[in-house]
């Protein structure tokens, strides 16, 4: 080997080692920059939370401050009057409390019934595929369309006109579906072995969903029930449809009353703000009670999910 | 032995078969009749709206359902649904350009980057948002998004697409969200963790392993988004008021399906005119669009599943 092409090599493999060094400095920097961009993206996809969080806080804090001043005994005990400062939502309070009152009973026999029986007495088949889809798809028809088969059914074809029952069934069948989908979650979660244990004791099928299924998937129906509830008492869009007049000076006194609701009293106070700029106060103090009582009974719901829920 | 288990077998069989419980015969009689009221409802809701529809439909040429003239409440009354099309179709594209990046980040960010403790905070808080009655959000959008965007935008009229819009966006958030994160979780830890070994950081698993193993549960969130944006009636109603003008103006009122049916039920729509059986037909439209919706998320979450 010459002189020469020994120098050469060693070129080369200085040459070689320098290009090395350099790669490896490239892709540090890559990967230096590829963990800063992931750090950087963690903040920007927190943003979406923050803002969501920043809405929520805005919105109550809106309604708070337009609610103050307005919010006292004699609103919550008073009658509706056209004047603001007069203003009382006994007799709304009142209408929501009846719509519970048809709601509570009417879904919990119809949601725990069905849910009953496609857990427990229909079999794999083809009904049991049915009602479920049938389910779903109806979990997901716009509320305004209950309306609107209440308005033709109920109102009209029954003679129920705008009265609580009729809003109440309506209702009823709007919340159907969420009931039914969580009495089933309830229903499933109940082992089996203790189904099992009944039968074998020789017990009849009645017998064991009567005394061991549905006591021990109580908590889960009651959770669900109280969910659907509570969306029944924020729900408008049906209750309009089936024409409630705007103003109803009178208290409910039964179930064929007209009345108005909670929701709907929201409403029509927002739409008379034009010409009454105090009826938004009216309708921020009617929110805060209204999100006062949903608050109180999804709190109800989270207690008895955590608390009764039995552990097998 | 054999006899002893022979026996408590028969008296099991016995008692089976004396305590012929009446109650037993009718109780899955009574659970099926209740479980068919849902069956009912969805027939009834059919009848309802087809039949009633079919008298407008009868009554009404199909030229004039098709154009942009709407005037339910004239003399010479006319019946055109694009303004209603036009109207539901800008307010929900306004939400959805709203809802899905942030619904989506926030999905990413709570299954990829979020640690328990903050996911197990977090969570709820965003679930008040999803319980929070349309109503209020209407009452937010007309008294306070609406004087909001008016300083940016001096020309916005005080009914007007985009507030709505936006608060339906917010009100949607849950949604894409929460469905979206459960498809996100159920993409398996070892693609994950193959990737994080191969030297992965947190935001290239996000984006090339999460999101297209999920990518089918993701596409389902939005299309149910739609849906439910299409059939959300008060926050349109109130703050998007009921201009039938056929007009692409944002700043604008615009009258959407859904905002129709409440304005025209309430205005005292004389039962047996045409006006009152448009609300069937705009109604069995409405219906149309949310279960073609529906249809389309459950197709699109069975077809491009990843099976894992």
């Amino acid at each position: 080997m010459s002189y020469e092409s020994q120098i050469l090599e060693e070129d080369i493999d200085m040459n070689q080692k320098k290009q090395e060094k350099f790669k490896i400095e490239i892709s540090e920097k890559r990967i230096s920059r590829r963990i800063k961009l992931s750090r950087i993206s963690r903040y920007i996809f927190s943003l979406s939370l923050v803002f969501a969080i920043l809405v929520l806080v805005i919105l109550l804090y809106r309604i708070g401050v337009d609610s103050i001043g307005w919010l006292n005994v004699n609103f919550l005990t008073g009658k509706l009057s056209i004047f603001p400062e007069r203003a009382g939502i006994f007799s709304v309070i009142l209408g929501s409390v009846y719509l519970t009152l048809i709601v509570i009973p009417v879904t919990l026999i119809l949601g725990v019934s069905t849910a009953v029986y496609l857990e427990e007495y229909a079999s794999n088949g083809k009904i049991k595929r049915i009602i479920n889809t049938n389910i779903s798809n109806l979990a997901s028809v716009p509320s305004v369309i209950f309306g609107l088969l209440g308005l033709t059914v109920f109102s009209r074809m029954m003679n129920l006109g705008s009265s609580i029952l009729a809003g109440g069934l309506t209702l009823s069948l709007l919340v159907l579906p969420i009931i039914v989908v969580s009495s089933q979650e309830a229903i499933r979660a109940v082992p089996g072995f203790l189904k099992e244990a009944s039968l074998a004791m020789g017990a009849t099928k009645w017998t064991t969903i009567k005394k061991v299924v549905l006591p021990v998937a109580l908590p889960g129906i009651l959770t669900g029930s109280i969910l659907s509830i509570s969306r029944a008492i924020g729900e408008t869009a049906p209750l309009v449809v089936l024409g409630i007049p705007t103003l109803i000076l009178t208290t409910p006194n039964s179930i064929f009353d007209d009345f108005t609701a909670l929701p709907i009293q929201i409403y029509y106070w927002t739409l008379d703000t034009v010409l009454t700029p105090e009826y938004a106060n009216l309708a921020a103090a009617t929110i805060v009670v209204l999100l006062g009582v949903l608050f109180l009974m999804n709190s109800a719901a989270i207690i008895i999910r955590n608390k009764f829920q039995k552990k097998f | 032995m054999m006899n002893d288990d022979m026996k408590v077998r028969d008296i099991i069989h016995e008692n089976i078969i004396n305590k012929k419980n009446k109650l037993d015969k009718i109780m899955p009689v009574f659970f099926l009749l209740m479980a068919s009221i849902s069956i009912i409802t969805t027939i009834g809701i059919l009848l309802t709206l087809i039949i009633d529809a079919s008298k407008f439909f009868a009554a009404v040429p199909l030229k004039e359902i098709f154009s942009t003239d709407l005037a339910p409440l004239n003399a010479d009354p006319s019946f055109g649904i694009l303004p209603l099309i036009n109207g539901t179709l800008f307010t929900t594209v306004i939400a959805i350009v709203v809802a899905a990046p942030i619904g989506l980040a926030a999905a990413i960010y709570l299954s990829q980057f979020a640690s328990d403790k903050i996911r197990k905070l977090l969570k709820p808080i965003i679930e008040v948002l999803a319980g929070i009655p349309t109503i209020v959000y209407g009452f937010f959008a007309y008294s306070f998004v609406t004087p909001m965007l008016m300083k940016l935008i001096p020309s916005l009229g005080a009914k007007n697409v985009l507030s709505p819009g936006i608060v339906m966006g917010i009100m949607i958030i849950p949604l894409i969200t929460s469905l979206s994160e459960d498809a996100m979780n159920s993409v398996p830890e070892i693609m994950k963790e193959g990737a994080y070994g191969l030297g992965s950081t947190k935001l290239e698993v996000a984006l090339k392993v999460v999101i297209p193993g999920a990518i089918s549960g993701i596409m389902a969130s939005i299309v149910l988004a739609v849906s439910r944006a299409i059939g959300e009636t008060m926050i349109v109603t109130i703050a998007s008021g009921s201009s039938k003008n056929f007009t692409f103006d944002i700043t604008q009122s615009m009258q959407t399906m859904t905002g129709y049916i409440v304005e025209f039920t309430s205005g005292d729509a004389a039962s047996g005119t045409t006006g009152y059986y448009s609300l069937y037909a705009v109604g069995l439209l409405l219906f149309i669009f949310t279960l073609g919706m529906n249809m389309l998320a459950q197709y699109i979450s069975h077809k491009y599943r990843e099976e894992y």
